[in-house]
Parts: structure tokens; sequence; C-alpha cells
């Protein structure tokens, strides 16, 4: 029941990967961009710890970690460059 | 012990069915909502609980059937919920900045392609001047 669980899951994260890159390259404006990069890292990070399942190793959490800091980290320089012009003043 | 392993099983399966659906409506949302003050809404809670009962169920898949507990998840989750809000405050207000002096207007919001008066958004405030400034040195 969990492999069928998992396909299905499988599926729809790839699906709100899939609108998630749309919104990406559609813009408008580049506020939807960052936007639209911090949610591609939260959906990369359930994609990741649900491999871990698939696979049933706790490997890939460090993976999740790091995509959740470095994630963080890069929307806020982008939103903060966007604010100001400059990231550390 | 069958009895707990089925439930344990129906539980998991259905947190990672859950969780694939909410981040993907919070996706859908991303894509079809109007304008980006609308967008905001969809990853900032749809798909950061879609992330959290994905945690959930992991957190209880390791322990059951690998015999292992690691504090991973945990770590995910608390950094996660913790800066999604941040993420989103910081955007918006790049946004309400950008419209206000006229770079994105977007007539889908209802904020003015203006400069708002400060009472609407506290970010157009200005910090008052806590003292005179300094003489120039001689």
């Amino acid at each position: 029941m969990i492999a069928t669980a998992l396909v299905i899951g499988f599926a729809l994260i790839t699906a709100a990967i899939l609108l998630n890159l749309w919104r990406l390259f559609a813009g408008p404006t580049p506020s939807d961009r960052i936007l639209a990069l911090d949610t591609l890292v939260i959906n990369a990070i359930a994609l990741t710890v649900m491999f871990g399942i698939y696979e049933r190793t706790a490997f890939y959490f460090e993976a999740g970690v790091l995509l959740a800091l470095v994630g963080f980290v890069s929307s806020v320089a982008y939103a903060k460059f966007l604010l100001r012009g400059d990231i550390v003043e | 012990m069958t009895g707990a392993m089925a439930l344990a099983e129906l539980l998991i399966s259905a947190l990672i069915v859950l969780g694939g659906a909410f981040a993907f409506i919070g996706s859908w949302g991303l894509t079809r909502l109007p304008s980006l003050m609308t967008r905001l809404h969809g990853p900032t809670k749809a798909t950061t609980l879609g992330v959290g009962s994905i945690l959930i169920a992991s957190m209880l898949f390791f322990p059951i059937y690998e015999r292992s507990f690691t504090a991973h998840e945990l770590l995910i989750t608390m950094f996660l919920f913790i800066t999604a809000p941040i993420t989103a405050n910081m955007i918006a207000k790049a946004h309400l900045h950008r419209q206000g002096h006229g770079v994105d207007p977007n007539p889908a919001d209802s904020t003015d392609a203006t400069i708002p008066e400060p009472e609407r958004w506290s970010t157009f405030t200005r910090p008052p001047r806590e003292q005179e400034p300094l003489p120039p040195a001689e």
C-alpha cells in the first residue's frame, strides 16, 4: 500500500514541480520568479524525502536539510537584491 | 501486532498522498491566481503543509520499518515552518516597493501603483531621526 501511495505522491509532486517551472518561465515580474523558485525548492525537499522512503535509507535527509538551508538563503538574497539593489550593505 | 502494522501502513500511505495533494494544490494556486499578493498564499500555506505531512509520514515510517530514528525530519520541519513566512514577507515587501515605484505595476492587485500612505503599509514609514546629524569634522 505504501508503494502505491508513493507512486501517487511522486506523480503529484512532479506535476507540482512542472507547474512551478511554468510560473518560473512565465513570470511576469521578478517577484513571481523568486516565489516560483522558493516553491520549487520546497517541492524538491518533498521529493527528496519521498525518495528516501522509497529507497528505505535515511541518507537523503542530509540533502533535504541542505536544500532547506540553501533555498531559504537564496530566496531572501534575491528578495533583498530586488528591494535594495544590494545584498550585504 | 499485524493490526497495528496495518494501521501504521494505512496512516503512512494516507499522509504521503495527502502531502502530495497539498503540494500540488499549492503549486496549482501559484499558477492560477491573478496577482502576486494572491499567489503568495499557495506556496506559503498549502505547500508547506504538504511537505509537513510527507515529513510526518517519514517520521512514522523509519522507526516502524527500519528500527531507526533520526532527528533530521524534525529539523527540516522546524526550519521550513520558521523560514516560509520570512521568505513570503520579504517577497511581498520587494513587490510592494517595486509596485509603488511603478516598476512592476499589476492592476490585479488591490494595492495602488503609487507609494501608498504609510498608515496602510508599515514598510513605507520612514524611521524617525533620533538625533541631529553630527557636525562635520574640523
